[in-house]
Order: structure tokens, then C-alpha cells, then sequence
């Protein structure tokens, strides 16, 4: 049986199915934090979700706009300082999956959320590094959702603000005590994954719908397809309806806020 | 023992031009009304630190009070961009402005250090990252004790740290709930520090483990009601996150910018 549904909604369902009741994510503002909570409300209830501002283990009823509104706290099992964050519950080992979006992303998974152009003259300056350079190493693993286009998926980002496998695919070799890395890529046309031995990201599985032609052509570099590509499930109507609950929800919430 | 002030002559006598700021708060607590108020006595060449600069900075730097930033993440929550920021950082207007730009986790252990009378610290961070290529204040060191390479930046200790909290009791000690931030990092970092606070009461009504700052550890303390708006104070009132979002339109255009500013900060005095 087959429902209509978005492209952005293909991708926030896909992102969700990769959660599970057993892991420990720290969620990354925005689109990983609406895939997230669409998988706590869906197949996973029992995900734990951190969010920087310090909240542990927090079940949200909207979605928060910042990663400290309110309803984070109050939903939260506890709330600790952001040092106590960092420093015990994220580089102590506790974090089974960091959940990341980015501004660029590069072949071989590094992130750019710095800056467009050069340092010192910027074209276009972005917010910057915040949790993400420290999730992206001292999470087990690292999953990234963001939208598909020529002007994100470049073939080197400007500036690696957070590292995937660096300009190599081999930065992360022979470091001691930091976690896998990114393991999956969920985009609005397909999900990629890191190739085993050189690292760069390789199409496993085209969303319903989407073609080789559609990923070639949003992507900045020659991007190369799996022997074996999968075709991504569809959304369930339950995904959708929970995820279209969510978001009329959080939308209705943020309008009336004064 | 903190000296209960009225904002105006707590900015007046703590803040001096060139000072080194962190006004703190994370999302939650944010000191509008301090920062307003530094806005209106025209503070200049301030070196302005905090993790996320959030409005307050945008305002501030749109004001042409800072000089330097010292930040890790520079966007407004949900929305986009902070543009008082990129328009100083692109186009050097109202003033030039230099950055240097951490992570959020070395930022916290850089206050965690200052609090704790250390020089520098010490982390499992910024691998790969270029961020060191551009920040001369991350260096890597060895541990003596396993060999690992180690990311070390130096703690930050300012000159005032400004922080808002829930409530003071009447003898000056301060209770902060909720999200709390590195604001008890801050204020034991700083030299000086002033608490703005939703209010002042007999009793704080802490539970044996809350985050009371006591007030022989802080310089000042100032009634501010309301005085983190539009972030929010958990207990008083919530995130406006509507005006977080109509502040992308008003701080888009200088002139309408300085138009919201005239309205909303020179011509409402202190609270």
C-alpha cells in the first residue's frame, strides 16, 4: 500500500529508522532533533536523547526551536551543568550515537558549519562549530541528516569544521580512544554510507521514486553507487501521521509563544 | 558579601571600557536586560565571550560595544543567522570585529578551568578539525602519563561575568534552576561578577542539592523582573520564540535595526 508523502518526509522517517530503543543519541538541533523524537514517538520509545544544553534522557512534546527551551528541562529525567555534559557524559563514553546536520559535507563525510569562501574574507559566515566537533569523536558512532543539493554535497568543504574521515578517509586511523565515525548519511533523495576500506561515501539505497540521475546531479562530486542498491522502504502511515502530528504541534506551539 | 544594586550602577561601576565580558546563559537565563543596559551607557572595545552569542551579542555588536568575540556557536537557535554579527564580522560595520572561535566542549572546560584557579584545559577534542588552523589558542599536548595527543586551550577568566537568575534571598545568595549552564563556572572565573535576578525574597527555597551561588562569591546583585526576555527563566515565563524568530527581519537591515534599538533600549531606561 502505498501513501503520498514529501520528500522531506521520506527523509525524516528514514533518518528516525535509524534509532533504536537501546541507544544513547545526542541530538544536534533541527533536523536530526525532529528524526529523533520521531523515533521515540514511533518504533523506538525507549531512546535516550541528550541534548547540549545539558538535559538527560528528555521526551519532548514539540520539538524545541533551541537546544535549551524549556520543555527539553522539564521533560528531562535531569538536567547537569554543560561542562558535566561534555566532559562526563560525552568524552566520559556514554554516548552510543551522536545525530548531526551540517551546512556542507564533503565525500569523505567531513562537515562544514563554518563558513563559505576563505577564513579570513568569508562569502558566507555560518553559526560555527558548537557541540558538533567533540560529538563527531567522542560518540561511538555519528549518523548525519541533511537535505541533498549541488551547494551542500561538495566534493571538499571549505573548512572542516568537524571530521568525518578528513581530506584523506584516514584521519581518524591509529587515534586512540574516539568513536567509528560517521556510519550513515540520510538525505531527502537516499541514504549513503562511508565504503569500508577508502572511506568515501558510496549510494546503498535510492528513496521510492528517485532516480541515479537526480543524486548525480545533486551531488558535487562523482558519486559512486553500491553493487547492490537498495530501494528505501516507504513511510508507514503511522510514521507519517506522528511525524505530521509533531510538526503541526511544534509549529502551533512556537507561533502562539509570547 | 554581594552589594544589592540597581542595574544602572551595577553596569555603571563593574563594566569599564575594554573590559573582558562573558554574559552567560545557555539559551536559558540569557541577561537581556544587563546587556541592554551596557547598550545604553555606550560601553566600547569590550572583549565579549560567551558560547553561543544569541541576540544578546547581536544586539550588543550591532550597538558597536565589542571589539573582539570570543564564541563556539554564532547562530540564532532554529532560525539562521545572527546578522549584526555577520555584517561586522563580513563588513566590519558598525566596527571591525575579531573572532576566535572554539568548540562548545572547549569552551566549557575553559570555564570549568577558570573556576577552578587553572591556567589551562585540557580535552579529547578538536581532531581534524581546522579549527586550531585559525585559532592560535588551541594547542595539542602530550599526556605524561599515556602519551595521548590532548586538545588545550587556555581557561578563561574575565574581568565581570554577568549572569540572571530565578531569585536572591535577601542577603544576596542566588539560586539558578533549570538549564544551568556554565553560569556557577562563570562567576567563580571572573574577577567581578553582577547577578541580575526575577527577584529578591526571604527565603530561596533550595532543595540540598540546587545551584546556589552564595553571596560572598558574587559582587553584585540587581533586581531585573523579566530581565531574560526574550529567552526565558524556568518557573517566571518561556522562550519567546516568536520574537526570536521576528528577530531575523529586524536584524537583517541596519536601519531597521537601529530603529528597534532606539525604541526598545535607549528610550526604555534601566528596569
Amino acid at each position: 500500500m502505498s501513501f503520498e508523502f514529501t520528500s522531506s518526509e521520506m527523509m525524516s522517517v528514514t533518518a528516525a529508522r535509524a534509532l533504536t530503543s537501546d541507544m544513547t543519541c545526542f541530538v544536534g538541533i533541527g533536523l536530526p532533533s525532529e528524526a529523533a523524537n520521531l523515533a521515540r514517538l514511533t518504533h523506538a520509545p525507549d531512546v535516550t536523547l541528550i541534548y547540549e544544553s545539558g538535559t538527560l534522557q528528555t521526551k519532548p512534546d514539540v520539538l524545541p526551536l533551541s537546544i535549551g527551551d524549556g520543555e527539553l528541562c522539564e521533560s528531562a529525567l535531569t538536567t547537569v551543568a554543560v561542562p558535566e555534559m561534555f566532559r562526563y557524559w560525552l568524552q566520559g563514553g556514554h554516548i552510543s550515537v551522536g545525530f548531526l546536520g551540517t551546512a556542507q559535507i564533503d565525500r569523505y563525510a567531513n562537515l562544514n558549519t563554518t563558513l563559505i569562501g576563505d577564513y579570513r574574507e568569508p562569502k558566507v559566515r555560518l553559526p560555527g562549530g558548537g557541540g558538533a566537533p567533540e560529538i563527531a569523536t567522542n560518540a561511538k558512532e555519528v549518523f548525519i541528516t541533511v537535505k541533498h543539493s549541488k551547494r551542500t554535497f561538495v566534493k571538499d568543504v571549505d573548512f572542516v569544521t568537524t571530521v568525518g574521515f578528513g581530506r584523506d578517509g584516514k584521519a581518524r586511523d591509529n587515534v586512540p580512544n574516539i568513536g567509528r565515525g560517521p556510519t550513515v548519511v540520510i538525505t531527502d533523495l537516499c541514504i549513503l554510507k562511508p565504503d569500508p576500506d577508502t572511506k568515501e561515501l558510496v549510494v546503498t539505497s535510492l528513496h521510492p521514486n528517485v532516480t541515479r540521475e537526480q543524486v548525480i546531479e545533486a551531488t558535487g562530486w562523482e558519486i559512486r553507487f553500491a553493487d547492490q542498491l537498495e530501494t528505501t522502504p516507504e513511510p508507514s502511515a503511522k510514521e507519517l501521521d506522528v511525524l505530521r502530528d509533531l510538526k503541526a504541534r511544534t509549529d502551533a506551539h512556537h507561533a502562539g509563544q509570547q | 558579601m554581594a552589594e544589592f544594586l540597581s542595574l544602572q550602577e551595577a553596569v555603571s561601576r563593574h563594566i569599564n571600557n575594554g573590559d573582558t565580558v562573558c554574559m552567560e546563559g545557555f539559551t536559558h537565563l540569557i541577561p537581556f536586560a544587563a546587556g541592554h543596559e551596557i547598550i545604553r551607557q555606550k560601553k566600547r572595545d569590550l572583549t565579549l565571550i560567551r558560547m553561543t552569542p544569541d541576540l544578546i551579542y547581536d544586539q550588543m555588536i550591532g550597538a558597536g560595544c565589542a571589539k573582539k568575540l570570543i564564541f563556539s556557536w554564532g547562530g540564532n537557535p532554529g532560525v539562521g543567522s545572527l546578522h549584526r554579527l555577520r555584517d561586522a564580522v563580513e563588513k566590519g560595520w558598525p566596527n571591525k570585529l575579531e573572532i576566535l572561535e572554539h568548540s562548545h566542549a572547549a569552551m566549557a572546560c575553559a570555564y570549568e578551568a577558570g573556576a577552578a584557579g587553572l591556567p589551562l584545559a585540557v580535552l579529547r577534542g578538536y581532531i581534524g578539525s581546522d579549527l586550531p588552523k585559525v585559532n592560535d589558542q588551541i594547542k595539542f599536548i602530550e599526556c605524561p602519563f599515556t602519551g595521548e595527543r590532548l586538545a588545550a586551550v587556555p581557561s578563561i577568566r574575565p574581568d565581570v561575568a554577568v549572569i540572571h537568575a530565578q531569585r536572591a534571598d535577601r542577603k544576596g545568595n542566588v539560586l539558578i534552576e533549570g538549564i544551568v549552564g556554565i553560569q556557577k563556572e562563570v562567576v567563580l572565573a571572573a574577577k567581578r561578577s553582577i547577578v541580575t535576578v526575577e527577584e529578591i525574597v526571604d527565603d530561596l527555597g533550595a532543595s540540598v542539592n540546587a545551584c546556589v551561588l552564595p553571596s560572598w562569591a558574587i559582587t553584585a546583585v540587581a533586581e531585573a523582573p523579566k530581565g531574560a526576555s526574550p529567552s526565558y527563566a524556568l518557573g517566571y515565563y518561556d522562550r519567546d520564540n516568536a520574537f526570536y524568530k521576528k528577530w531575523d527581519g529586524i536584524a537583517r537591515d541596519r536601519d531597521t535595526f537601529q530603529a528597534w534599538l532606539k525604541e526598545n533600549v535607549f528610550e526604555k531606561g534601566a528596569a
